[in-house]
């Protein structure tokens, strides 16, 4: 078995178990607990609209706040984006997820995944630099902060490898440079088995936070 | 940025050792935790935006104020001890246990540097609420037996006495007495039947009575059925501020009792924030079933009341700003009920920078006005506040809450402000209009 058959098979299959599995379980973790008992009357019978309201408005910051969050909000927008579009907007991205589910769909232009790649690197970089300079960064963090770095931009590290070949091409089956797809793939892996158990999490869990906190405001009264 | 650091901030309560002290506080941090607090604890991004929205990282700059690291030896005992991944973190020994110095060290973080706002959630963009969780902290840390001493001692007094301040039965029946001769206002109390239960506030008894002759001045002209029972009258609860649950449960329940005994539709709750959260958001939770009578904060009654006609005031041509209690606003989402007072006066309102639910807390929030190892912290805080209340030009400043105004005078005193907080309860009872004169 070559190191691409194993990152393309077995390796696969164990980091998406994983994947699966991990966040099964962390959502299940968090679930086992009893909800408490809501049995005050509420102000407004609004919980489901209070939940989703909150997830969309917690997308922004109030006013009050940007002036001293702007750059950091900014930024985690633009990596976030950056990270979407090169994962999304890629034909052998896409032709990798096609593999695995049969879904396809249009790739973006190649300028734009280059834009991407550019957005994640510079986002993620100053992201780190703020991390280990900001005094409240640097009391906040710990393993897990900078963990999940390292697995978040390893993906891109060991794809920077394979730029040399077209942006818009689809690639056969046995790629040219057998290696580095294979070290591509085993870090893209390696992100998926660390998700669940980090704050990389937070893409799921933002959802359930948020709307938590939405549904319980809603009912005081408070549009969060 | 004031250095507030010099001197140990950690009381103790009893003799134990630090490891009964250590597990006291992790077996309550772990029982404690519900759903939400797990889905709290678990959804943290470290990403520092809550730090901006806290008046005492504002003040001071110190990083250690960031709301999310109050909590920290909550995640860590959460985290090692009951989350999904606890048994890896044992394992592997990559969380260890809280420690009695760890615990004493968050004290001034928990109970000095924290009004349970809950502004930091507006500013979180996960949502958490790190205010509730510092409420969970508080009672591991009063199982400990590792709060704040003047704030258990205020505490204890209020579940001895009835009232955190010695406003015994007896002082409220004499208060009473002296008010209503003095006022020539009826100031009911023990009437056997009534519509609407009055709480009162010890600050109020004892600090504002005016407040309680205003009080009393709008329910008659409302023309309601109301009375005050030496049974259950202190709306505080100290029992909920310094994280002892039992004594929560009991001064709540002096109220309840005090309700269904006289039948009252309506528990009208005075200024004061905490006594909101206290009975209206967490009453039937204390209980064990839905309350069988309406909670209102003044300002709420005064809003309805007079949106009904059945008070009627006179307007006031000036200008005036609002400060909102923390607990009645933000976080007890009746924010408009004042804006909606205050405009039935007639008064142009001029909102600081941060009003509503964004507005900032005075700073004696949450116990810390109780606790005076506090005070440089507090003073801290309170300054943000007060340079917002000067720069709307406002006339007039009010607010609903008498912890908020202890907290202003006390503020006012030390950075010789030259202005008062006045009571929105108070302001109303001065415009009544005079009540027609009976017919022939």
């Amino acid at each position: 078995m070559t190191l691409l058959e194993f990152a393309r098979g077995p390796a696969l299959t164990f980091a998406l178990v994983v994947f699966a599995l991990g966040i099964f379980w962390r959502l299940a973790g968090i679930y086992r607990f009893p909800a408490r008992k809501e049995l005050s009357a509420p102000r407004r019978d609004v919980r489901s609209g209070g939940a989703l309201r909150a997830i969309a408005s917690r997308m922004w910051q109030p006013r009050t706040f940007r002036e001293r969050t702007l750059v950091g909000t900014l930024n985690a927008y633009a990596y976030h984006l950056g990270l979407a579009i090169v994962f999304f907007g890629f034909v052998p991205h896409i032709a990798f997820v096609e593999r695995l589910t049969g879904l396809s769909w249009p790739a973006l232009p190649g300028w734009v995944f280059i834009a991407g790649v550019a957005m994640v690197f510079v986002g993620m970089l100053y992201a780190l630099l703020a991390r280990l300079t900001s005094p409240v960064l640097r009391l906040l963090s710990n393993f897990d902060d900078y963990a999940s770095w390292v697995v978040t931009i390893l993906p891109m590290v060991t794809g920077m490898a394979l730029v040399h070949l077209s942006l818009d091409a689809r690639y056969p089956a046995v790629p040219e440079v057998p290696l580095a797809v294979a070290v591509h793939l085993l870090s893209l892996e390696l992100l998926l088995v660390w998700l669940p158990f980090g704050k990389l999490s937070h893409a799921f869990l933002v959802f359930f936070s948020r709307a938590t906190t939405g549904a319980a405001f809603a009912r005081k009264g408070e549009v969060l | 940025m004031n250095d507030m650091s010099a001197r140990p901030r950690y009381d103790k309560q009893g003799e134990r050792t630090d490891a009964e002290r250590a597990a006291a506080a992790t077996s309550t941090f772990v029982r404690e935790v519900g759903r939400d607090a797990a889905l709290y604890l678990e959804s943290c991004i470290h990403c520092g935006n809550c730090a901006e929205a806290c008046q005492f990282y504002l003040a001071t700059g110190e990083a250690k104020y960031t709301p999310i690291w109050k909590l920290e030896p909550l995640k860590q005992a959460y985290k090692r001890e009951v989350g999904p991944f606890s048994w890896i973190y044992r394992t592997l020994g990559l969380k260890h246990a809280v420690t009695a110095p760890q615990l004493e060290e968050w004290q001034e973080l928990l109970y000095d540097s924290c009004t349970m706002c809950g502004r930091c959630t507006l500013a979180c963009p996960m949502g958490i609420d790190i205010a509730g969780l510092v409420g969970l902290a508080r009672k591991g840390m009063f199982k400990a037996g590792l709060a704040p001493a003047e704030l258990v001692a205020v505490a204890e007094r209020a579940e001895r006495e009835g009232s955190p301040l010695g406003a015994t039965p007896k002082v409220l029946r004499e208060r009473l007495e002296w008010l209503s001769d003095e006022h020539d206002v009826p100031m009911r109390l023990d009437a056997p039947r009534a519509d609407v239960l009055v709480t009162l506030s010890s600050i109020e008894i004892m600090k504002y009575p005016d407040a309680l002759v205003a009080t009393a001045r709008i329910l008659e002209q409302a023309g309601a059925s109301w009375t005050i029972t030496s049974a259950g009258y202190e709306a505080t609860n100290f029992g909920m501020l310094s994280g002892n649950v039992d004594w929560q449960r009991k001064m709540t329940m002096k109220l309840i009792d005090a309700a269904i005994a006289c039948s009252a539709k309506v528990v009208l709750l005075p200024e004061c924030g905490h006594a909101y959260s206290a009975l209206r958001w967490q009453g039937a939770e204390m209980l064990g079933k839905p309350l069988p009578f309406r909670v209102l904060h003044i300002s709420e009654f005064l809003a309805e009341n007079l949106a009904s006609g059945k008070i009627k005031v006179r307007p006031l041509d000036k200008t005036v700003a609002f400060h909102d209690p923390c607990q009645v606003s933000r976080r007890g989402g009746a924010t408009r009920a004042p804006r909606e007072v205050l405009a039935a006066l007639g008064m142009a309102l001029l909102e600081t920078e941060d009003s509503g639910d964004l507005s900032f807390c005075c700073g004696g929030g949450g116990g810390v006005i109780a606790n005076s190892r506090a005070d440089a912290l507090r003073y801290g805080a309170f300054e943000i506040k007060m340079k917002q209340i000067d720069a709307t030009g406002a006339e007039l400043a009010v607010t609903s809450c008498a912890n908020c105004r202890q907290t202003f005078d006390d503020g006012a005193a030390h950075f010789h402000w030259g202005r008062e907080m006045g009571s929105l309860v108070e302001l109303v009872a001065d415009r009544l209009a005079a009540r027609p004169a009976a017919g022939p």
